[in-house]
């Protein structure tokens, strides 16, 4: 218990860091921010002043900062610079998309891609190298250049998939972003089937399983309680890096696929310059992103004993 | 006690050492650096050299591009436009009638850059950080660890599209925000190694003798870790053109008309939904072979066999 | 009881398919209730003729000759019938107790998988029995054992819970691949003077492999002598000791005597039901006199 609560006492303080360092940056870039709000027309200096009392512009730093920190631990994200809309709001009706589209990229990626390493590692022949060579290949394949061709072939050509929005409704959403999700788990899936499958060798030939198979324990207690098990230790590391970083890729999905996340709304905030967006969602990909590698760490101590133990060593 | 525990059976004892040994040997064999081309040969395998070949062919294209590219590959002409392949065009030519053959070979020139600066950049910054912090230890070394978790804490690509946002879109400010990106993952595997390597005790002995700790570590540090870095720069190489492709996929790396694979996948979608597949297929086919080659190079040279060990 | 003839193992490296003979021929014979002790240098083939007889030889090795166990041909045996030959006639004791048993599974779970999921017990009773299994072999605190974690106990200790799971089915044949190499030594001596009661005790064959030729004197009715994948010569202690027939064996013995001059770590074993050690005048020591009294008191 106090280890989760130091971890997450340690990402609160990366996160106040992170959010100092992406509002100085938004801060430091060049072109000022009323430039943007008044959008090239020519207005008079009285107007511009008044535009820059309105958002605090003539403040010092720090104290805009501060400000904004105060606003944003109360939930107020503020205003986007060109729409007039709250961010917060704006947020909020974005991300059940991305989050939809991250957990179901999620799921594709622990079922597909352990299946996929198992069933490797279980069955040699044709199929484990089949799997071997797809997942070689399968990670370099981009996300986005996976998402044109399924496009292409199950969108345009078969018909089976819509190729834009995300529906309404589960059953709805779920078919809109079934090409989406499958695009977005792709390099991912590989990746864990390849590590899957050498930690089910690994475990195969390791002492304890040798010993359990001597001692006639039967073959599917072997499989499942000894060398699936224990090569499940490696692979959740993998796991774990690949859905955090789920969210980070999505936008380029979201992008290609037209979809409303907060992904496409970060790419289309950062082409129009509207930092007070981009701010807002850069934080809330840092802390979804520490979120999930601190849950990762403690599914891991759960399931291997030896962590739970070294508590101390792992908070360092 | 002491005296009896020295007084083991020697068999056990033997093969107690050997092992040891045994394991020495292998860890040192995996720790020397990639040297001669018959080493290197034996570690790559068959699959390696062909990857390794093709990595040479990528190269070569953007070398020779002005040599070889049938075409300007920004010259087009609108009598040809969505041509399909034939032998004038190989490839076929895009939506302004440009040839996507001259377009891809020139492309493998902003394709190859930006990873280049990636790799370059990580490496030095990893390398310095990691060197200085196992060298000055404490304070120092806290200090550089507490930095790079703040880095960790940023998805890469995130990082990218923030100087992006703040910077403008141009394919520079991409690569280095990626290169800031990936150095906390290849510093934390240099430090550990570097560290390995600082406790052993003639490093301890020249430092008595005087010698800078500058130099040591130059001299001595360094070429241990050359494996690691050699192997992060070639892995990191493959991660940083598909994520530098996507940034330029969504607008915010290279900028059009410039030929860049990512660029042209992207190009190609509109013409993709009226089946006229050859631009965004061919531009990422090239994306995905470039980039296996260098995984499964890199993934041989750590010595990490993907293919597992069967007893 | 068991009757080993011509046994040959040939491994093949899956990479290049060149193949090598590890194994030429070895034949031996084991008694009801017998304890053979296999000795030799390392990579003499001594842990590979205990995989044959289980049947966990490397993978793509190919096995020749006969292994049969009171009658039941053990090479000829596969699917089932192999995997209840190994959970109810036949006992593994390892080198490295840390190795042998899951990592993240509690020492419980391997002892109850043994005698419940092997042999068909059922669990309540598995579990009563485990508590019951770990007294025998002088361990008093059992229910905090049961719950560790194989990496919370010390070797010496884990040790016991491994020949505890291999007594715990009444098997026909003990298998204890250098059970002690990885302990330290007076460890070494409690875990050997453990095994060597309960096989007594239970009447049990044993192969037991081991390169101390004084332990294997020790422990064993009759020794056999390997070297480079062939048995040498069998007989009992004494006759290895005083008609040694191949020059191998006798430098074997002549290695030997400089190893303990305060006397073996194992000798004790002699005052109890045990042959004589190949040794004389053993016995005085201080240490393996306190473990003695301690197993008695335990
Ligand atoms: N997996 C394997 N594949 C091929 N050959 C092997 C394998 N394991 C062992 N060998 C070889 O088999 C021979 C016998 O090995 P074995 O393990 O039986 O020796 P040992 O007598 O038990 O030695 P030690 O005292 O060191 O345990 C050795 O020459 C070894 O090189
Ligand atoms: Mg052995």
């Amino acid at each position: 218990m106090t280890y989760v609560l130091k971890r997450l006492g340690a990402l609160a303080a990366v996160l106040v860091v992170s959010s100092f360092i992406v509002f100085s940056g938004m801060y430091l870039a060049p072109g000022s921010p009323e430039q943007f709000l008044v959008q090239g027309r020519t207005v008079s200096p009285e107007v511009l002043a008044s535009i820059r009392a309105q958002y605090g512009l003539d403040d010092p730093f720090l104290i805009r900062y501060w400000n904004w920190l105060m606003d944003v631990l109360q939930g107020d994200l503020g205003r986007s610079l060109l729409t007039q809309q709250d961010v917060s709001a704006l947020v909020a009706s974005r991300l059940p998309t991305t989050l939809f589209l991250a957990a179901f990229a999620a799921i594709l990626i622990t079922v597909l891609g352990v299946g996929l390493g198992v069933l490797a590692a279980t069955r040699s022949g044709a199929f484990e190298k089949l799997v071997v060579f797809g997942s070689n290949l399968g990670f370099a394949v981009p996300t986005f250049f996976a998402a044109l061709v399924l496009m292409f072939v199950f969108g345009s050509n078969l018909g089976w998939f819509p190729v834009s929005g995300s529906g309404e409704g589960f059953a709805d959403r779920l078919w809109h972003l079934t090409l989406p999700a499958i695009a977005l788990a792709f390099p991912g899936i590989a990746v864990v089937a390849r590590i899957t499958r050498t930690a089910v060798r690994e475990e195969q030939g390791s002492e304890h399983v040798i010993m359990a198979i001597a001692r006639g324990v039967p073959k599917q207690f072997v499989l499942w309680r000894h060398t699936i098990r224990n090569s499940m230790l490696p692979v959740t590391t993998v796991l774990g890096t690949n859905i955090a970083g789920l969210l980070a890729s999505a936008f380029v999905i979201e992008y290609a696929f037209t979809l409303d996340g907060i992904g496409s709304l970060l790419v289309n905030s950062v082409q129009k310059k509207d930092f007070a967006v981009v701010q807002a969602i850069a934080l809330i990909m840092v802390l979804a992103f520490g979120l999930i590698n601190l849950i990762v760490d403690l599914l891991y101590a759960v399931i291997d004993p030896r962590v739970r133990l070294s508590k101390g060593a792992a908070a360092r | 006690m002491t005296q009896q525990k020295m007084k083991r059976d020697p068999g056990a004892n033997t093969s107690a050492q050997d092992t040891v040994a045994v394991q020495l040997l292998r860890k040192h064999r995996n720790d020397v650096p990639v040297s001669g081309w018959r080493l290197l040969a034996k570690r790559l395998g068959p699959v390696g050299l062909i990857s390794l070949g093709i990595i040479a062919l990528v190269v070569l294209m953007a070398i020779l591009a002005p040599v070889i590219a049938p075409y300007d590959p920004y010259e087009g002409s609108v009598t040809a436009r969505h041509e399909a392949w034939s032998l004038a065009h190989l490839m076929g030519t895009d939506q302004s009638g440009r040839d996507i053959l001259s377009r891809i070979i020139w492309g493998a020139r902003t394709s190859l850059i930006g990873p280049t600066i990636v790799i370059l950049v990580t490496a030095f910054l990893a390398t310095t950080l990691a060197l200085t912090a196992v060298w000055f230890g404490g304070r120092v070394d806290a200090l550089i660890s507490r930095m790079l978790d703040i880095l960790f804490a940023f998805p890469n690509m995130l990082l990218a599209i923030l100087a992006v946002a703040i910077f403008g879109p141009s394919l520079l400010t991409a690569s280095i925000a990626l290169a800031i990106g990936f150095t906390p993952y290849s510093a934390r595997v240099i430090r550990s190694v570097a560290l390995r390597e600082r406790n052993l005790p003639y490093v301890a002995s020249a430092q008595l003798q005087g010698i800078s700790g500058f130099v040591i570590t130059v001299r001595h540090i360094l070429p241990n870790v050359r494996t690691q870095i050699l192997t992060g720069m070639t892995i990191n190489f493959g991660y940083a053109m598909i994520e530098l492709a996507a940034l330029s996929f969504l607008g915010l790396g290279v900028q059009p008309p410039t030929p860049d694979w990512g660029l042209m996948v992207s190009n190609g979608q509109a013409s993709l939904q009226q089946g006229y597949w050859e631009q965004s297929i061919f531009a990422g086919l090239a994306i995905v072979i470039t980039v296996a080659a260098f995984g499964y190079v890199g993934e041989q040279l750590g010595g990490r066999r993907a293919s597992g060990r069967t007893r | 009881m068991l009757k080993i003839d011509g046994l040959v193992l040939t491994v093949v490296d899956p990479d290049t398919g060149h193949e090598t003979e590890i194994l030429h021929g070895n034949s031996l014979e084991l008694a009801q209730g017998e304890a053979l002790g296999l000795v030799g240098e390392s990579g003499s083939g001594k842990s590979m003729t205990l995989k044959c007889i289980l049947g966990i030889e490397p993978d793509g090795a190919r096995v020749d000759g006969t292994i049969a166990l009171d009658g039941t041909d053990l090479l000829a045996s596969g699917g089932d019938a192999l995997r209840r030959i190994r959970a109810e006639d036949l006992a593994l004791i390892a080198q490295n107790p840390h190795g042998a048993l899951n990592p993240v599974l509690p020492v419980g779970r391997f002892l109850v998988e043994g005698m419940s999921d092997a042999r068909s017990m059922g669990r309540a009773e598995a579990r009563e029995r485990a508590a019951d299994l770990l007294r025998q072999v002088g361990i008093a605190d059992t229910e905090r054992v049961l719950r560790s974690y194989p990496h919370q106990l010390s070797g010496g200790m884990l040790q016991r819970v491994v020949i505890a799971g291999a007594i715990s089915g009444d098997p026909k044949l003990l298998l204890a691949d250098e059970p002690t190499t990885a302990l330290d030594v007076t460890t070494q001596a409690e875990v050997v003077a453990i095994l060597d009661e309960k096989r007594r005790e239970h009447g049990l064959s044993m192969i037991f492999v081991t390169h101390d030729l004084d332990l294997a004197a020790a422990v064993c009715d009759r020794l056999a002598v390997m070297k480079d994948g062939e048995i040498l010569e069998i007989g009992t202690p004494e006759e290895i000791r005083d008609r040694p027939r191949t020059d191998y064996t006798r430098k074997l013995m002549a290695a030997r005597p400089m190893l303990y001059p305060e006397g073996h770590p194992a000798a004790f074993l002699a005052g109890g039901a045990g042959p004589a050690p190949l040794r004389e005048g053993g016995g005085g020591n201080d240490e393996t006199d306190r473990i003695n009294g301690e197993e008695a008191g335990a």
